[in-house]
């Protein structure tokens, strides 16, 4: 028996699809056409060799790691502690944690700047290294409903009450549970919320600009509005950026254990051996 | 002087106490069962042996030293859960070495510790293996090998067959107790299924509301039950209403006859009783040594197999009964009458 071949369902996934891959094929096409009468990466090449362009990747780079990493201490211990002890008061975080979705992120740099301004007890504006701990600590709010949603659901997969209770009974401490048995077990899941951090925050605008920081997110603005060819030659490498931290999480989230991400080859694991 | 002493253990979850006044000795090498339906407080008292649960009152001493106040990773104890709690980021090998790891165990050790563990469990092979490439009864044989690893003091087993399928659990039965039988292991194991709890242990503690209704061997606890409650949980259950005719002699009156018990009653004469049956003390039709003959209509009879289940009333009360399937004896039609025997000395009078 032979299925008839769906032709209703095919045609609206190809307009879907159409309705994005379109844009992104113009936005290409326009960013090879920066020499007149001819297709090349002019527009790439002309990004690349501005010193702005890597030290604003650079220093979003750097910052969003920081907020992974600053996330992660926060939400991993927290989460699981929530789940082990404080059961009641899961949907209390859960809707905490949500809140960055709700409050813009205006509310939250003006809040910083008047909290941590120059008449205040604290005044970490006044500074380059306070105004870049703002940032990061933005970043880390931001970032919470992925960050936490993720983690959360890696210990919603595995039994975290009856590992802890089965780590503890082997004679571990908590520290120890914590370490080799509750963290490698949600470590896809942190994985996948610190890619989701790393795209939310490398292109972020809002927090940047008013905290004045030289971030890549004002830099993509800025060159918008200052060139034609480049920000479309942006957009297509921030979109590749994303689509390979996509793939990446992926590989993270499905990752079975004692599987590496990439089988490394035999020379070079006999290497890193030595 | 018992291993293992549990001594007027209580517990309350606020207004509601799970546990009340629970007394346990247990021996040196013992297998011993808590036997209860869900909710009679037999996992509480477990958790609480293993630090999990703090009691609200009362006290545990494991080998002469008071562990109330330990938390579960000071005490040596081993415990395997019902869901296995395998940790499925590391392989059987470093599952079983965990306890060894964390007790600071040499590496050479901890290597031939889990080879000779895995060799208990009867599989030699799986070392390198992760959990989700086991089956159930895999993961809990490597459960116990990692529980039993550290040489506990005391093993403890939260109903660690009830997440198997039927053939496993009873394979599985006969393993445990060989394993446990040959480490000599301090044993408790709580289930809610009877047939585990009689034909594993040394003991069985048939837990209700809290309390230990009976404590006692199998054979015991199923042909001595001390409480109704123990009558009607282990094992099936015939019960007949009966009058005491006169307790001095322990006769009953049971459907206008005469039963002599031959064992004297607490309850005075013209009080009602129950008397409870085993299926298998029950006859169809007469036999030779079985005194008490009582008319009965056949309700219900169940063909399985190497045996016939027939549900008969006599008026006093409904029993159940077991034949053996014979090929030259077709059971009786349902509906039609038959005599139902069973000698006096079976029956069992319960307190009301």
């Amino acid at each position: 028996m032979t299925r008839r071949f769906p032709i209703l369902p095919t045609l609206i996934v190809l307009a879907g699809a159409a309705y994005f891959l379109v844009p992104l094929y113009a936005a290409f096409q326009f960013s090879l056409q920066m020499k007149r009468g001819e297709l090349s990466f002019e527009a790439y090449r002309s990004v690349f060799e501005s010193s702005t362009f890597l030290s604003t990747l650079t220093f979003s780079t750097v910052a969003s790691a920081a907020a992974i990493f600053f996330g992660a201490v926060l939400v991993v211990p927290t989460a699981y502690w929530v789940r082990l002890k404080l059961p009641k008061l899961r949907p209390v975080v859960e809707f905490l944690s949500l809140l960055p979705l709700i409050i813009p992120p205006v509310v939250l740099v003006f809040g910083h700047i008047r909290l941590f301004g120059s008449n205040s007890i604290l005044p970490l504006t006044m500074s380059s290294w306070g105004t870049n701990i703002l940032l990061v600590i933005g970043y880390v709010v931001l970032s919470m409903p992925y960050m936490f949603r993720a983690v959360d659901n890696g210990m919603a997969s595995i039994d975290i009450a009856t590992l802890t209770e089965a780590a503890e009974s082997l004679g571990a401490s908590r520290l120890r549970t914590i370490i080799d048995v509750i963290f490698p077990n949600v470590r896809s899941a942190i994985v996948s919320g610190a890619f989701l951090t790393f795209s939310i925050s490398l292109g972020e605008f809002v927090l940047a600009s008013l905290l004045n920081r030289p971030a890549f997110g004002p830099y993509m603005v800025q060159l918008g509005q200052d060139y034609a060819y480049q920000p479309a030659a942006l957009a297509i490498m921030s979109f590749a950026l994303t689509w390979i931290l996509m793939a990446l999480m992926q590989m993270a989230a499905t990752r079975k254990p004692g599987q590496r991400l990439f089988r490394p080859s035999r020379s070079l694991a006999a290497s890193k051996s030595q | 002087m018992s291993f293992l002493t549990i001594s007027a253990l209580r517990k309350s979850f606020g207004a509601n106490t799970v546990v009340k006044e629970f007394d346990l000795g247990v021996q040196k090498g013992e297998f011993i069962s808590l036997l209860g339906p869900s909710g009679c407080g037999k996992t509480t008292v477990l958790r609480m042996v293993a630090g999990f649960e703090t009691p609200s009152a009362g006290r545990i001493h494991i080998d002469g030293q008071d562990v109330t106040a330990l938390r579960p990773n000071q005490r040596n104890i081993g415990m395997v859960f019902q869901a296995y709690a395998l940790f499925p980021n590391l392989s059987v090998a470093e599952n079983v070495a965990f306890g060894l790891r964390a007790a600071r165990v040499p590496k050479p050790q901890i290597a031939a510790r889990v080879a000779e563990m895995l060799e208990l469990i009867g599989l030699p092979d799986l070392g390198g293996r992760y959990p989700f490439q086991l089956s159930g009864g895999q993961q809990q044989r490597i459960a116990l090998a990692r529980a039993l690893a550290v040489q506990p003091r005391v093993l403890l087993l939260d109903e660690p067959l009830s997440a198997l399928d039927a053939k496993i659990r009873v394979s599985l039965r006969t393993e445990i107790r060989e394993i446990q039988r040959r480490l000599g292991i301090t044993t408790i194991f709580v289930t809610h299924d009877q047939e585990e709890a009689l034909s594993m242990s040394d003991r069985v503690v048939v837990m209700n509301g809290g309390i230990a209704e009976q404590v006692g061997a199998p054979f015991e606890i199923y042909n001595q039950p001390a409480t109704r409650f123990v009558a009607g949980f282990v094992g099936t259950l015939n019960t007949l209403q009966a009058t005491v005719a006169d307790a001095q002699t322990g006769t009953l009156s049971l459907d206008g006859q005469h039963v002599r018990l031959g064992r004297a009653l607490k309850v005075p004469a013209g009080s009602a009783v129950s008397v409870a049956l085993r299926p298998e003390a029950v006859r169809l039709g007469r036999a030779e040594g079985l005194d008490v003959v009582l008319k009965a209509r056949i309700d219900e009879v169940n063909f399985l197999g190497s045996v016939i289940r027939i549900r008969a009333d006599m008026g006093v009360g409904k029993v159940s009964l077991d034949t053996f399937n014979r090929a030259d004896a077709p059971p009786p039609p349902v509906g039609s009458e038959a005599e139902v025997s069973f000698a006096a000395r079976d029956a069992i009078v319960l307190d009301h």
